[in-house]
């Protein structure tokens, strides 16, 4: 672990019985650091962060800095909507587990763009991108130096997605924070990752997007022609041709 | 038997509705609701040996929940069943021993409860357990929260789900071993499973329903009390206070959902 490094990983192995997910796989993350983890379908990705959270069992090492605080944003959750809980009772309930004062729920909501009707609105009736920001502040509680977030846009359209990653980019320059993703998507990972780790199976490619995101590595990686893969920058519309690949 | 002794039986069976109502509403959100229904049965080996062997019921009833409580919490842990498959399992081998073992002439009151004085120490030990309950289910109540939402957010904020998971379990049986006596095996879980579906009919927040379902509960407990000293004196005080239970539901359904 070099002096600047808040995450090093060395001969990572995860397997569920008999099948295989992470073979051997090692990379470092140093702080301020935007790492973007991509790969097909069925490659460990989010098994990946479940391992760096400690979700899942595994071999190998995972070495966080002893000053790390974790955030963490799931894929999907599998809540039943019509709980009757609101969003303002979920950030309450992991700010009481931190002993946080009441008022951070109100900053992180802040921070995210949560007005305060959608905090008194019950998790079953906001909307998709509602739900993304509440997740996102729940990570925010208790003042994390590192996120993590898994596909933090899967379920949204255009417009919310671009909002989601305005905020993480806002996040990262106002908070300093050191932000590990998973994407699909690979014009997010141009546009807001310094680092991209790409996993299928076992390590592919590891390095800044611009060198490593080599058509020969996505080929290697999504088994595909590189020509599938388009480029887009900045804020410009969806174009056909994402590199697709679910976890 | 001392008019004492009845205000006990009468006080904790109150105290055993506001805890069937926390315990329930959390049930509900759980998804385990019909476990309270089911695991009450799991009593009945306890249940049935003390009434062959003549020893307190409550303690045969008892042994035998925390037992298959934990057998319950295992099968979930180390073979990952879901808690209905656990419950399942456990319920229907239960149902089959208890049966077997109680004698025919005591199966009525096995099943079905019947109202009796209490002494002064069952009544402070049934006192205990539902402040046990109630300190349970306030003082974890974000975790629980938490762990309804998404138990790997759960995880992820440093919440061990199997120790929640187990706590939970254990209160959720000693909320049905306090009814056991009074309620009987069949409707001992009843208690905890209709104010809580009435309590979310009525309520649009995690407070107003933990509220709405205990409250549900305390008055289906009064009432079916009420009614059975002085209206229906021929039928057995657990039918009456289900009855009364589900006549709350069904006027709670003449709200409409927001």
């Amino acid at each position: 672990m070099t002096t600047r490094s808040i995450l090093s990983v060395r001969g990572l192995k995860v397997h569920f019985g008999s099948r295989k997910v992470i073979q051997n796989l090692g990379f470092e993350v140093e702080a301020g650091d935007t790492l973007a983890i991509i790969g097909p379908n069925g490659a460990g990705k989010t098994v990946l962060l479940k391992a760096l959270l400690g979700l899942v069992p595994y071999e190998g090492e995972i070495c966080w800095s002893p000053t790390v605080k974790l955030g963490y944003v799931p894929q999907k959750i599998a809540a039943d909507r019509q709980m009757p809980i609101r969003v303002h009772d979920l950030l309450s309930a992991k700010a009481h587990i931190l002993k946080l004062h009441p008022r951070c729920i109100e900053t992180v909501a802040a921070m995210v763009g949560l007005t305060p009707e959608v905090l008194r609105a019950s998790i079953g009736t906001i909307s998709g991108g509602q739900f993304q920001k509440a997740l996102i502040a729940f990570a925010l509680l208790g003042e994390p130096n590192v996120l993590l977030f898994d596909e933090p846009t899967a379920s949204l359209d255009e417009l919310a997605e671009e909002r989601v990653y305005d905020i993480v980019e806002q996040l990262q320059r106002e908070q300093h924070l050191t932000v590990i993703l998973v994407s699909h998507d690979l014009s997010i990972v141009y546009r807001a990752a310094n680092k991209v780790l790409c996993v299928s199976k076992d390590l592919v490619c590891f390095g800044p997007p611009r060198e490593v995101l080599t058509p020969a590595a996505l080929e290697a990686m999504y088994s595909a022609p590189p020509q599938y893969y388009l480029h887009r920058h900045g804020k410009e519309p969806d174009q056909p041709g994402k590199a697709a690949g679910h976890d | 038997m001392t008019e004492t002794s009845t205000v006990y039986s009468i006080v904790l069976a109150l105290l055993f509705a506001v805890a069937a109502g926390l315990v329930g509403s959390f049930a509900l959100m759980k998804r385990m609701i019909l476990g309270a229904d089911v695991i009450s049965h799991v009593a009945l080996p306890g249940l049935g040996l003390a009434f062959l062997w003549h020893f307190n019921p409550l303690l045969g009833g008892g042994a035998a929940l925390f037992l298959g409580t934990l057998l319950i919490w295992q099968l979930q842990k180390k073979e990952s069943f879901s808690t209905e498959v656990a419950i399942g399992v456990v319920f229907a081998g239960s149902v089959a021993i208890g049966a077997a073992l109680t004698p025919k002439e005591d199966l009525v009151e096995v099943f079905f409860g019947k109202f009796e004085q209490i002494s002064g120490f069952t009544f402070l030990v049934g006192v205990m357990a539902v402040a046990v309950i109630v300190y349970f289910i306030l003082r974890f109540k974000s975790a629980l929260i938490l762990n309804l939402f998404s138990p790997e957010l759960a995880a992820a904020t440093g919440i061990k789900l199997n120790r929640l998971n187990l706590l939970f379990l254990l209160a959720f049986s000693l909320t049905v071993l306090i009814g056991l006596r009074f309620m009987g095996a069949l409707l001992a879980g009843a208690l905890i499973i209709i104010p809580a579906a009435t309590g979310r009919r009525l309520a649009d927040s995690i407070w107003m329903f933990l509220f709405a379902s205990t409250l549900a509960s305390v008055l289906a407990v009064g009432i079916g009390f009420l009614l059975n000293a002085f209206v229906f004196r021929n039928i057995g005080l657990a039918p009456t206070i289900v009855m009364v239970s589900t006549l709350l539901f069904c006027l709670s359904l003449i709200r409409s959902r927001t």
